[in-house]
């Protein structure tokens, strides 16, 4: 896809460079730069709330900035709630969750991509066509068996269902068989076993397509709320998701200012990683229109 | 997804195994290589994904409630599900849910798609950085900041509104404003991610398509309704699907905006299914619900396959 559109991009950096002294782009310019605060202004909340004092964020006329700026609310979700416990667990679940299906996916898709054998279509086929049953769906079942296995409350029932994932397995087994071959050819004259071929030759290659997978595991499963809400009754091992979920939804108990507090930091490593990748995070979401 | 690239290569034989070993040994040994690579994965699917299908299947027949032996009940749960008022509301919710969500934001997307791909606009790669990213907020964490902002008394919203003669109230107390401000909600999530891809389909329009349109006079609407609508129909049938399936599980700020309240006003499917699965116990009967829904996304996914089954072909990378 890159190699799509760098033409175009150049083409439009010429066109742009003429009509630098285009009066009528600048207006185009600032008044989408309005639409996109806009539309941003949830987002502006959430940080700009979390540094006002208690007494502005209920004070009317409500003001978008706060007048004295204060940690007070940062402070007050680490003592009252066990914040950093919530952290911890978000960190464990969603990291577990991308660590176990990167490496059983890549596994699965390195011999379905590589390893010809008999039912490999078959097999790919069954495994995409089980992309499209909603999680939500056979939620009650998974249920029942990490209760038989009496892992609820656990990382291990938290995230052993999610441990490998068919758009994962197919995300990776696109991106291997676009790999040329001749490489690994080469490596298996040399005498070299599967596992090395995968693990010395291919992952190296997939760097990209593994952050990008990665990425988005991780983000998923950071936010999800639905899942952490039914795998976990005690509160200790919530997410930060479903702890503040919990703790200030209706009828919370949780004042305003701090439940912003909460929500930029449940945000904050999201939006650091994406900052750090957005471009190729974007083009690889486009290219597979992954969900 | 792809029909070519799913059809196989020329079956490949290692170099090191033509002629050398046993050819006994040499499959017995290949054959161990491939289980080893392909069981982690599948063991995991086979018992969080194969097995809950099946199982699910078999619950929705019965009266299974987590305690005691479940009885077969025949389709008494099914009926019940077709039935019942509540979940008959829920039904007709989710249906208002996905007409409302699925033109609503994909209008946005397209719209801001097309600006942020116009060569006019200064900064473009800034735009479409920040227009993505509601899309890593987690829906729940974006509906607290939601609700500050359409509060009833302290909400910048309404203060806002006010001032231009605009009264809002309560709007999530509103049996009739609250589902379109769900829906809000999840459009604003969203707009990113489908303005991303209606983005990929933009860029792949030819360029001599809009040059041999602009040589014949068409100008800025007629050169959109006829190159550039006609060229992203692909795209724009892949979207909706993609919508109408997100909007089918719409569940996350509903359970922290309104509970599926007022009234049961913004009472969804997959609310009611964790409320008689997981609240109620009522796990026959939520299977049934669970069942239902898995089919109709199935069918619907089907219609995306048989529309776009060559769709991949040109993006998957």
């Amino acid at each position: 896809m890159t190699a799509l559109t760098r033409p175009g991009v150049r083409l439009a950096r010429r066109a742009t460079t003429r009509r630098h002294g285009d009066p009528g782009r600048w207006i185009f310019f600032a008044g989408f730069l309005i639409v996109t605060f806009a539309l941003m202004l949830p987002v502006i909340i959430i940080v700009l709330t979390a540094f006002k004092p208690a007494s502005e964020v209920n004070a009317f006329p409500p003001t978008l900035a706060p007048h004295q700026w204060t940690l007070d609310n940062f402070r007050a979700i680490f003592s009252e709630l066990p914040f950093g416990r919530l952290i911890a667990n978000s960190f464990g679940f969603a990291g577990g969750v991308t660590v176990f299906a990167l490496a059983f996916d890549s596994l699965a898709a390195y011999a379905l991509a590589r390893l010809d054998f008999r039912g490999s279509r078959i097999l790919l086929i069954v495994i995409i066509a089980s992309l499209m049953i909603p999680f939500q769906a056979t939620l009650i079942p998974i249920y029942q068996l990490v209760s038989q296995l009496g892992w609820v409350n656990t990382f291990a029932g938290l995230i052993a269902p999610r441990a490998a994932d068919a758009f994962g397995i197919f995300f990776l087994r696109q991106f291997f068989v676009s790999l040329p071959r001749d490489l690994d050819n080469a490596a298996r004259i040399d005498g070299a076993s599967e596992w090395r071929v995968f693990r010395s030759v291919v992952l190296p290659n997939a760097v990209p397509a593994l952050l990008t997978l990665g990425i988005f595991t991780f983000v998923n499963n950071w936010n999800d709320l639905l899942w952490p809400l039914v795998f976990t009754t005690d509160q200790k091992m919530g997410t930060i998701t479903s702890g503040l979920t919990l703790l200030t939804g209706p009828g919370g108990i949780i004042p305003q200012g701090v439940m912003m507090a909460g929500a930029l930091i449940a945000v904050l490593p999201l939006a650091i990683m994406f900052l750090l990748v957005q471009r190729r995070f974007i083009e690889s979401v486009a290219s597979t229109g992954l969900k | 997804m792809t029909t070519q690239q799913l059809q196989r290569k020329r079956p490949y034989r290692p170099p090191g195994q033509i002629g050398g070993r046993t050819r006994l040994n040499g499959t017995f040994k290949r054959r161990a290589t491939i289980v080893g690579f392909l069981a982690p994965a599948l063991v995991i699917l086979a018992a969080f994904v194969g097995w809950p299908m099946i199982s699910a299947l078999r619950l929705s027949f019965t009266d299974a409630s987590g305690f005691g032996t479940p009885s077969f009940v025949g389709l008494a749960n099914y009926v019940r599900v077709f039935t019942d008022s509540d979940i008959l509301k829920a039904m007709a919710n989710t249906a208002l849910y996905a007409v409302l969500f699925t033109p609503v934001s994909i209008v946005v997307a397209l719209v801001l798609a097309l600006v942020v791909n116009s060569p006019r606009l200064p900064f473009r790669g800034f735009f479409r950085s920040t227009l993505f990213l509601p899309f890593i907020v987690s829906l729940a964490v974006a509906a607290f900041a939601w609700s500050y902002l359409l509060d009833p008394q302290i909400g910048l919203a309404n203060y806002w509104l006010q001032a231009v003669g605009i009264r809002i109230g309560n709007v999530l107390q509103d049996p009739t404003l609250a589902m379109p401000t769900v829906v809000l909600v999840a459009v604003w999530k969203n707009f990113g991610f489908y303005m991303v891809i209606f983005l990929a389909g933009l860029q792949e329009i030819p360029k001599s398509l809009y040059e041999a349109a602009q040589l014949d006079g068409a100008g800025g609407w007629k050169r959109f309704t006829n190159v550039t609508y006609p060229m992203l129909s692909n795209t724009m049938a892949f979207v909706v699907i993609v919508a109408v399936i997100a909007a089918l599980q719409a569940f996350d700020q509903i359970y922290v905006l309104t509970g599926g309240g007022p009234y049961r006003s913004t009472e969804t499917i997959v609310m009611q299914i964790y409320q008689s699965g997981f609240k109620d116990l009522d796990l026959g009967f939520a299977s049934a619900l669970s069942y239902v829904l898995l089919i109709v996304t199935l069918l619907l996914s089907l219609v995306q396959f048989l529309f776009f089954g060559r769709r991949g072909e040109d993006t998957a990378s």
